[in-house]
């Protein structure tokens, strides 16, 4: 793997919210096909990594690569356009558009095209989604809006999902389904960016993992080994 | 039984409305017209007919509670005379009270004249007995016609509609038929209608309804349900479209000059609703963009341009005035892309108010005339026609309506297409918006730039009507007045802005020119006001709401709908169905 160039990385990334520092030093590759999360406690900066890399928030020094080329001048749309997706924390959906539009929109920059394998797509991965078409998304219920949001992603045919927190407020049941699901999707190709609190669950499914603490990266492993880190399994797997 | 407290409440309602009306000088100014000559007035118009409105409330809502409807007559029509009562006492309270106190000084309008107004000019003891007696009837009369057969109510509405349409629309029947001798038939010299021209309106509506409204019905029933391709239909179409093309030789000057102001604030509308309604970004400096199209214009083809004066033919001064209005998007947009909502709402409202202080100031006169103006902007050359200016209205309105046309179409292809999706998304949130893929910064320009180039439609349209622009045709007041046609029209809604324009501007009338009702000019703001108020409470998807706006106001109902349709299934269970 290592003789490849990552589809997404981070070069020594420094990012401030005007004088706090949030993420410091920050180095990530992900290469193509991986599952890959990134973890961490509650304000550690995992949102403000995502947001790095689709150009909300942009690095006071280092650089962000999307397969080998520096994104940092480039718009979020642009990113968007290259390949990669983001499932928003907390779900975010166009809460007054129904579902369809809300999927639909999801495939804004390829408007125009036949969508109807991507519809179909999302449909074999949450049939549930298929009978709520009409439906306002602002009435789903959690888990069906976490479907929706994860198809809108989708739709626009991502390399790259990034998603933020999928387990955030929903029921034990609901998050494992969840992971299944995501499991599927990276199976069927696209690579994968996890951002959890819930290590756990996101290392059962995960390749590789970091962890990130005010900031910083202070692991990064294998899934399989840090789920055996003793430093790993007291701090954030709950355990003594 | 009749509710007792309830009709109290209502009587108390009527009572401090009728105050009101009078309070603020209503009553006495509206009174000096005469709707129908030696009976009704249109201040008591007001008066009474706030009272019988309350009335026909109050005792409708009496009727729901009465079984038996042998009774129903009598307790409605007691309940409105009830209702009328009690106004009474209020404003008899009111009115010895502005007589025994001094407050002019800090009610202008609460002196004896006022008094007078409310009685019929007959002072205290008699004029007070007459308004006691006149409300206890108005009100009277309003709770009995709840009660009254519908085919009845229907007649008397009608005839009523005719009677005060007719009694309204004096000055423009009157422009209308243009021979003295017919206006003189159905108009007394003092203004109002005669008695016997009120009498022969009442028969005939009445006979015409009765004979004709079947037919009426079915036919338009027959019209609906044709399919498109039709040649009913299409005579329909037909007769509309030749309809549109005659309507303007056969009205009169003032009507077609009502068409114009109504259509200019229909292209603003149209324009400000893309900013607003569709791209959701509050501007309350809108009306620098009608100036700017005004001020190109005047400058490009007027000869009396100050400086600056190169007699552009209209047409050819048009696309200049186009770039100009987009290059002023632009410059507008681009400073507040990253603002939000009310910070974007301050920040244009500023910018509208900067170009009209702009154009007043010494810096800028020798290229706009500052408070002078600028003055002989010729109309717009036609083939066939030579020049159409303000003198020439029934051919100005086809002109004006071309760009109605325009500026629909491209409101309908913006709205129905990629970038108007992008804009509805955006409008919901922004950031979410972003990740999708769309660029925001290009998608509110976009909207600034269209926006701007339609209100320069209006602004180009306007200088050649008017043939002189001042900057005072710019103030704020016309930024909010477009944004409250498009509110009460129905935000993103095409249709909406245009019936929007229509009930404000036409008959109301605009920020500078008078409406159907000129009589209402005093008071305007306040009918706006009220509108609006009533408006965001019992309608706020506007009068005519695109479907969007309707479904995103009235989230809760449909969820409700929703629920209901799957057969109330309410334990449905998120982890069923999740995955295969
Ligand atoms: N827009 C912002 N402005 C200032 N500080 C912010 C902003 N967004 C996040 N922060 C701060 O940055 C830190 C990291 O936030 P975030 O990346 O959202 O954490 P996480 O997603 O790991 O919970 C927090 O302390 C948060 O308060
Ligand atoms: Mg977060």
């Amino acid at each position: 793997m290592t003789d490849q160039t990552p589809v997404l990385s981070f070069r020594g990334i420094n990012t401030h919210y005007g004088a706090v520092h949030i993420l410091k030093d920050v180095d990530i590759d992900i290469y193509a096909g991986e599952m890959v999360s990134l973890l961490g406690g509650n304000a550690s900066g995992k949102t403000t990594t995502l947001k790095t890399i689709l150009g909300y928030v942009q690095p006071t020094t280092g650089e962000v690569l999307l397969d080998g080329v520096s994104v940092n001048d480039w718009s979020t749309a642009d990113r968007v356009a290259h390949g990669v997706s983001m499932v928003p924390e907390n779900r975010r959906l166009f809460k007054r558009m129904t579902v369809r539009e809300n999927l639909e929109i999801g495939a804004y920059l390829r408007s125009g095209e036949d969508l109807s394998t991507d519809f179909d797509r999302v449909f074999d991965l949450f049939p549930r989604v298929k009978e709520r078409l009409g439906q306002k998304a602002g009435t789903l219920s959690g888990g069906e809006q976490q479907m929706v949001a994860m198809g809108r992603a989708l739709m626009a045919r991502p390399k790259v999902l990034l998603m933020d927190e999928p387990s955030m407020g929903l029921a034990p049941v609901l998050v494992a389904q969840n992971f299944e699901i995501i499991e599927r999707i990276n199976k069927a190709g696209t690579t994968v960016f996890v951002v959890e609190q819930n290590a756990n669950m996101a290392l059962s499914i995960a390749d590789r993992g970091y962890v990130l603490q005010t900031g910083r990266i202070v692991l990064a492993d294998t899934a399989q080994a840090l789920l055996q880190n003793p430093q790993m399994r007291e701090a954030y797997l709950g355990e003594v | 039984m009749i509710d007792m407290r309830r009709t109290f409440r209502f009587g108390l309602l009527a009572g401090g409305a009728m105050a009101f009306l009078g309070g603020i000088g209503m009553i006495e100014s509206f009174n000096e017209r005469t709707l129908i000559d030696p009976i009704l007035r249109m201040g008591d118009l007001f008066l009474y007919g706030t009272l019988f409105v309350i009335a026909y409330i109050a005792a409708r809502g009496e009727i729901n509670i009465l079984e038996e409807p042998d009774y129903r007559a009598a307790e409605t029509t007691a309940t409105g005379a009830a209702v009328g009562f009690v106004a009474t006492m209020v404003t008899v309270v009111y009115a010895l009270l502005i007589t025994a106190v001094d407050v002019v000084e800090f009610f202008p309008n609460m002196d004896e004249a006022m008094v007078e107004s409310l009685t019929f000019e007959q002072g205290a003891p008699i004029g007070l007995a007459l308004l006691g007696l006149a409300s206890v009837i108005v009100g009277a009369v309003g709770g009995w016609l709840v009660s009254t057969a519908d085919g009845l109510k229907q007649s008397i509405s009608k005839v009523v509609g005719w009677v005060l349409g007719f009694a309204l629309l004096e000055v423009v029947v009157t422009d209308i038929v243009e021979s003295r001798d017919v206006s003189r038939l159905i108009y007394s010299p003092n203004g109002g209608l005669r008695l016997w021209s009120v009498a022969v309106i009442a028969v005939l509506v009445v006979y015409l309804s009765r004979r004709y409204s079947g037919r009426l019905t079915s036919f338009a029933a027959e019209v609906s349900n044709a399919d498109s391709k039709s040649r009913l239909r299409r005579g329909v179409i037909a007769f509309l479209v030749f309809a549109a093309i005659v309507l303007p030789m056969l009205l009169g000057g003032i009507l077609n000059e009502l068409m114009i102001n109504v259509s200019l604030f229909v292209l603003m509308g149209l324009g400000l609703n893309i900013v607003v309604g569709l791209a959701g970004l509050l501007d309350l400096g809108y009306v620098a963009f009608f100036a700017v199209g005004a001020y190109g214009t005047a400058v490009l083809t007027s000869p009396l341009s100050p400086t600056f004066s190169p007699q552009l033919n209209w047409w050819v001064a048009l696309p200049i005035v186009f770039v100009l209005a987009a290059i002023a998007g632009l410059l507008v947009g681009t400073p507040v892309i990253r603002m939000r909502g009310d910070y974007l709402a301050i920040v244009t409202l500023g910018f509208g108010e900067i170009v009209r202080i702009l154009l007043l100031s010494d810096w800028l006169t020798p290229l706009f005339g500052g408070s002078q103006g600028i003055r002989r902007i010729p109309g717009v050359d036609v083939p066939f026609l030579g020049e159409v200016g303000g003198t020439r209205p029934e051919f100005f309105v086809y002109l004006t309506l071309i760009f109605v046309l325009i500026a629909g179409y491209i409101s309908y292809r913006a709205q129905n297409s990629r970038i108007g999706r992008a804009w509805a998304a955006m409008r919901e949130d922004e950031d979410v918006a972003e990740a999708i893929g769309i660029s925001t910064v290009s998608a509110k320009l976009l909207a600034f730039v269209t926006g701007a180039i339609i209100a320069s439609f209006a602004g180009a349209l306007f200088s050649a009507k008017v043939g002189a622009v001042f900057t005072n045709s710019f103030d704020v007041l016309v930024s909010i007045i477009i944004l409250v046609v498009v509110i009460v029209g129905g935000m993103g809604s095409i249709s909406g802005v245009i019936v929007g324009a229509f009930v404000l501007i036409g008959v109301l009338g605009g920020p500078k020119s008078p409406g159907l009702l000129a009589e209402f000019a005093e008071f305007k703001l306040l009918f706006y006001g009220a509108i609006l108020v009533f408006m965001m409470l019992k309608r706020p998807e506007g009068l005519l709401p695109s479907v969007r706006r309707s479904r995103e106001l009235h989230q809760d109902e449909m969820s409700q709908d929703a629920w209901l349709e799957k057969g109330g299934d309410f334990t449905a269970d998120d982890a069923e169905g999740a995955t295969t």
